[in-house]
């Protein structure tokens, strides 16, 4: 089989990325105790399939190591280990290695050989105290001598722990019996049974017995479907691991089982169920369409796989309508999809222009288009939406590590993983939630004993929460720790001469010091916090996405980071605004009001700008064509109009010539060619092709208030 | 200046400029930088930005900022007029690629330069902020004034120019 299998090599760490994502989730949700089998079950699907594939690709040092872990995890599942939480960290830890290697090996860097040794040193240790612990020497483990003989020579060899293994268990025997049922479309997927011989026979002296009596009369044979089954002896110093890597190409397509002969002589009943389970459960890859094969077979011989095989197609099948996109071809075509908007709005107002007996059609074809555009565009920008879940799913593996070395004990809720979120956002906020739910843990959570002693139950709660509200969605991280010491921050912030000694900030002005670069309130920097790095990043990142954080913390009862973000970056619903020659765009979510008001409605404070009353209040009238350099149509209030808008929860009025329309523009980045400019968030191309600014109104408020201050 | 290719290459090397006219001066920029060459249109304007930065424009779809190099080198300001050029160029800095667009009074032509024929600029002292160009090199016996336009723009787009005085001194020093 030359053919070139690098062109899926991509294909494959995707999909064992994703796959070691799903094991790791399964570990975590493994309890010691009492584990679920269908859960090992899985993990252990997940550890073949990627062994499987790295075999196939030649990734010899990822398929010895998985093949360890599977021996392991086999072990677990067959009862024979007794998962216990040494087993767990170990099992873990073989997570990360695995994902480390494939990530070495994906970008063809070289991964310490000497890490991935010790580990699988210690996974054969498991193994092997195992196979002391269980007296049924036909188990199919390492024994001893391999785990010894391994680490003299590491992952590089792949096949040296497993080859003295499993016959030398099997008793000497190395005879091994294996049946083949074909199903129905195994010729038609172009696989042959006896290149599948050929490769079985590599392993040694094989005896072919073919069982003809399913072939039907000639009047009603299909000439594409295969009726033969066969049963072979094959005589060899395997593994069972190895000859069933001859059946890797036709894995979904043919019932197997490979069973010791020995065994399958002396009845070992623990191991044969268990063994027959291995090859028949289909790899959880979402391309797996295969008709299930235990529902084709009648497999008498594998009674296990009856129960495994629909389960594992059930945890296949909801991403079986799902076909993988590069992102990037998705961004073109949203792209493309914000160019057809533009020009959309452009016909739109020459519609307006048309006269004659056409226009009246004309335009009711444009206001079709309209309506086709908006919902093809929204369809698109779906397509980037993912659940926030792909966010989450990092923590209860954080949690975990992170409470364990503390030592505190920590519960984990997450709610809400549904939640769909713009990619890029989802992609920019993992790491400002890794930094608040460490902070909690470190900082929040108490020590069992302080929180019995406070009267709350030892084990401390760390909650994840995502929402819709409105346009936005909306994060929180809270925990019922000891919450934020309002003094100490205060006390901090004085010594550094941040807040004057005699200055009593409000609690909230406290809390937002947290923000500042350089600002730790932790005795001691530990690995995890107290560098003061954290919280400034956190909020930076957060803005850099055009949304904000607010903090709402009890003493004694715990702290609530509520992050509020939008739905995605690409796009908003904005109210054009004229002044002078210029357009700027208002984004409709933070204009609370437009109205006209007179002059009198105007009063002048000393030296500090204007204000204007609004509904009771007093707010600030900013005049956009003073603060951003712009000849106005008229300097007069009331000539033009006032757009009362609202950002970072304070309210300003902004003095603009005239209302233009609403629209749904494509927010285009100003900062790749240029820079950032305040009171600006970006920039959208208009219906006549001219650029617009679009206003950010709490940069807006805060450059009118330095100009004040100024 | 190592990272130019053209200053480590041999001295027969040649490079292609475009050559372009602002006021009494002819300059180049290295013809591998240049997107493309299109006539005046107006600009939206950008609030705040240094008097040398006219404002956005649409470039099929990004918006590329507009710089005028009479501004920046400190030269009296022409008028805008249907001839007025701009070329797009682009920079690569350390914040990655960039474009932008340089107002310029017209555009004379392409011309190959070898490696040999550019000379160093001559040292102006204090006043002279002459990093941005890369050399000067005669062709039909008028100077022109090869630029970096990585130094020109790239790190500082917003940020005023030292001494552009230093620009015309340097030219007639030469």
């Amino acid at each position: 089989m030359a053919m070139d299998l690098a062109q899926f090599h991509e294909a494959f760490f995707e999909e064992s990325f994703e796959a070691i994502e799903s094991m790791e989730a399964a570990l975590l949700k493994l309890d010691v105790g009492a584990p679920d089998p269908e859960v090992i079950n899985t993990v252990f699907r997940v550890a073949h399939s990627i062994k499987g594939g790295a075999g196939m690709f030649n990734f010899a040092d990822i398929a010895s190591f998985t093949h360890t872990l599977e021996t392991l995890l086999d072990g677990v599942r067959a009862g024979r280990t007794r998962l216990s939480t040494p087993v767990m960290d170990l099992l873990l830890k073989s997570v990360d290695v695995m994902r480390e290697m494939l990530r070495a090996t994906q970008k063809k860097e070289t991964f310490d050989p000497q890490r991935v040794a010790d580990l699988q040193f210690d996974l054969e240790v498991a193994v092997a105290k195992t196979a002391a612990e269980a007296p049924a020497a036909e188990a199919p483990a390492s024994a001893p001598a391999s785990a010894a003989a391994s680490p003299a020579a590491p992952a590089a060899t792949p096949a040296a722990p497993a080859a003295p293994a499993a016959p030398a268990a099997a008793g000497g025997a190395g005879e091994w019996c294996i049946g083949v049922k074909p199903l129905e479309n195994m010729l038609s997927r172009g696989n042959e049974p006896l290149a599948l011989f050929a490769a079985l026979a590599e392993h040694g002296e094989l005896a072919v017995e073919a069982a003809v009596d399913e072939i039907p009369p000639l009047a009603t044979l299909d000439p594409h479907r295969c009726y033969v089954r066969w049963q072979l002896r094959l005589r060899s110093a395997a593994s069972k691991e190895q000859i069933a890597e001859a059946f890797e190409w036709v894995e979904g397509d043919c019932d197997y089982s490979i069973t010791p002969a020995a065994s399958a002589a002396s009845a070992a009943p623990a191991a044969a169920p268990a063994a027959a389970a291995i090859p028949v459960a289909p790899a959880p890859a979402p391309a797996a369409a295969a008709p299930s094969p235990a529902a084709a077979a009648p497999a008498p011989e594998a009674p296990a796989a009856a129960k495994a095989a629909p389960k594992a197609e059930a945890a296949a099948g909801g991403d079986a309508s799902s076909i993988r996109v590069s992102t990037q071809k998705i961004d073109e075509l949203i792209n493309t999809v914000g160019e057809v908007v533009i020009t959309q709005s452009m016909l739109a107002q020459l519609g307006a222009l048309a006269e004659g007996p056409a226009a009246e059609r004309l335009r009711s074809g444009l206001a079709q288009l309209e309506r086709n555009v908006r919902e093809l565009h929204e369809s698109v920008m779906r397509v980037r939406m993912l659940p926030i879940g792909f966010a989450f799913s990092r923590f209860p593996r954080l949690v975990r590590d992170v409470a364990q070395r503390l030592g505190k004990q920590i519960d984990l809720k997450l709610t809400g993983e549904q939640t769909e979120l713009d990619k890029t956002v989802l992609e920019r906020i993992g790491d400002p939630l890794v930094h608040l739910v460490r902070n909690s843990i470190d900082h929040g959570i108490e020590k069992p004993e302080e929180r019995i002693a406070a009267g709350k139950s030892a084990v401390g709660t760390v909650h994840l929460e995502a929402f819709h509200r409105g346009s936005a969605i909306i994060i929180e991280v809270s925990d019922d720790g000891r919450g934020l010491d309002c003094e100490r921050i205060l006390a901090k912030a004085r010594s550094r001469g941040l807040v004057g000694p005699n200055e009593t900030p409000s609690e909230e002005a406290i809390f937002e010091l947290i923000f500042l670069p350089g600002f730790s309130t932790a005795e001691q920097a530990t690995d995890l916090s107290g560098r003061g790095v954290g919280m400034d990043v956190v909020r930076r990142n957060i803005k850099s996405l055009g949304g904000k954080i607010d903090i709402r913390s009890t003493r004694g009862q715990g702290s609530r980071f509520t992050i509020s973000l939008p739905l995605t970056l690409a796009i908003v619903d904005g109210q054009s605004v004229c002044v002078g020659e210029e357009t700027y765009i208002v984004p409709l979510v933070s204009i609370v009001e437009s109205l006209q008001i007179r002059a009198s409605g105007v009063n002048r404070l000393s030296n500090a700008g204007e204000v204007i009353s609004f509904r009771g209040d007093y707010l600030p009238l900013v005049r956009l064509h003073d603060l951003f350099g712009v000849e106005p149509r008229s300097r007069t209030v009331q000539d033009g109009l006032v757009v009362v808008a609202e950002g970072d929860g304070q309210r300003v009025g902004l003095f603009v010539d005239d209302l233009r329309g609403q629209q749904q523009v494509v927010i285009k980045s100003l900062e790749t060619n240029y820079g950032q400019v305040p009171g600006i968030s970006g920039a959208t191309i208009l219906g006549d092709g001219s650029v617009a600014l679009i206003l950010d109104v709490a940069g807006v408020i805060r450059s009118a208030s330095r100009r004040e201050a100024a | 200046m190592s990272s130019n290719p053209a200053h480590n290459a041999s001295e027969t090397d040649t490079h292609q400029v475009l050559t372009f006219v602002l006021g009494e001066e002819t300059y180049g920029v290295d013809i591998l930088r240049v997107q493309e060459i299109r006539g005046w249109s107006a600009v939206t304007k950008i609030p705040n930005s240094p008097p040398h930065v006219l404002g956005v424009l649409n470039l099929r779809g990004s918006i590329v900022p507009i710089v005028d190099l009479r501004k920046r080198f400190n030269l009296a300001q022409a008028e805008y007029t249907a001839i007025t050029v701009i070329i797009v160029l682009t920079v690569r800095s350390e914040a990655g690629r960039r474009d932008f667009g340089v107002v310029v009074d017209g555009v004379s032509d392409v011309v190959d330069v070898a490696a040999g024929a550019v000379k160093p600029t001559p040292d102006l002292g204090s006043r002279a902020a002459t990093d941005h160009i890369r050399g000067l090199v005669a062709i039909a016996e008028r100077m022109v004034v090869l630029l970096d336009i990585d130094k020109l723009i790239g790190a500082q787009m917003t940020g005023p120019l030292a001494d552009a005085a230093a620009l015309s001194e340097a030219a007639r020093a030469a």
